[in-house]
């Protein structure tokens, strides 16, 4: 079993992905199947992403079993009010410095559900949001 | 397609990846909008983008794309040649605009992804 852990700062637009990228190095090393490589890290690219825009600071703990892996990502920030309404396909709160960023359309929360096989988000309002999910290395 | 026929077409310039000319693409997808980008499912497709930033990079090493073409005369940063290099990325700036840039491509035979 490997666990690490990152810090995230929000508005670190070029530092977004990094541990993505750390993600899939350490995947491919472990000859995890492509597929499920590229669905867990355009998942945690994304979550990266959303913290970076939209929150203030974040902490991501990957946590790899031989079977699966699981990604938490906590952050402090404004949290989401309507959590079935960012899930929603074009939903987006996206300031213009971000969408100059070339994000902002709201698909992020979407492609985090199509590719996770178990995903879990909650959120406070003031306090800020957890988002964590799970890929198995085999098909279920 | 080579990518070495894209860029003559695009009377493009090569930034970095020169080794990786010879690689064979097929499909491909126009987009500034990086979650856009990262709905794709399929490997190997070409980017085509006016978003010249980090981001743009990062989608491609996460979506297993090989190859960028940054339209309208947008300049790759130190950062985004870097990164590319690392993911075995070809970044290609044309003086073209998304628009002609899609148009020559799909003509030459590129096929859309959706
Ligand atoms: N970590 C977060 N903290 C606070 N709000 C968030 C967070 N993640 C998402 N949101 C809210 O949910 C909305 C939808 O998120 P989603 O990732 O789907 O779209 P986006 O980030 O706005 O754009 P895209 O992901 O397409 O670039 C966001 O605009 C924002 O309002
Ligand atoms: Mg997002």
């Amino acid at each position: 079993m490997m666990e690490f852990s990152f810090e995230i700062n929000g508005g670190d637009f070029s530092n977004a992905g990094m541990i993505s990228s750390l993600v899939k190095k350490t995947l491919k090393q472990l000859n995890i199947d492509g597929m499920i490589i590229r669905r867990t890290v355009v998942a945690l690219y994304e979550a990266e992403v959303n913290i970076v825009a939209h929150a203030y600071s974040g902490v991501v703990n990957v946590n790899i079993f031989p079977d699966k892996i699981k990604i938490k990502l906590t952050d402090k920030g404004t949290g989401i009010a309507d959590i079935d309404l960012a899930m929603q396909q074009g939903y987006s709160t996206a300031s213009p410095a971000v969408r100059e960023m070339g994000f902002g359309a709201g698909m992020g929360l979407p492609n985090i559900k199509n590719n996770t096989d178990e995903l879990n988000l909650e959120s406070t309002v003031g306090v800020g949001t957890m988002l964590e999910f799970t890929n198995f290395f085999e098909p279920k | 397609m080579k990518i070495s026929e894209f860029k003559d077409i695009l009377s493009g310039k090569v930034v970095c990846g020169a080794h990786l000319l010879d690689h064979d693409i097929e499909l491909a997808f126009a987009s500034d909008l990086m979650s856009d980008v990262l709905t794709i499912t399929e490997d190997n497709v070409l980017l085509i983008t006016g978003l010249a930033n980090i981001q743009a990079i990062r989608t491609a090493e996460m979506s297993n794309i090989h190859c960028v073409i940054l339209v309208r005369n947008k300049n790759a940063s130190c950062e985004m040649v870097r990164l590319a290099e690392e993911s075995d990325i070809v970044i290609i700036e044309t003086p073209y605009t998304l628009f002609r840039t899609s148009g020559l491509l799909f003509n030459a035979g590129l096929s859309p992804i959706y």
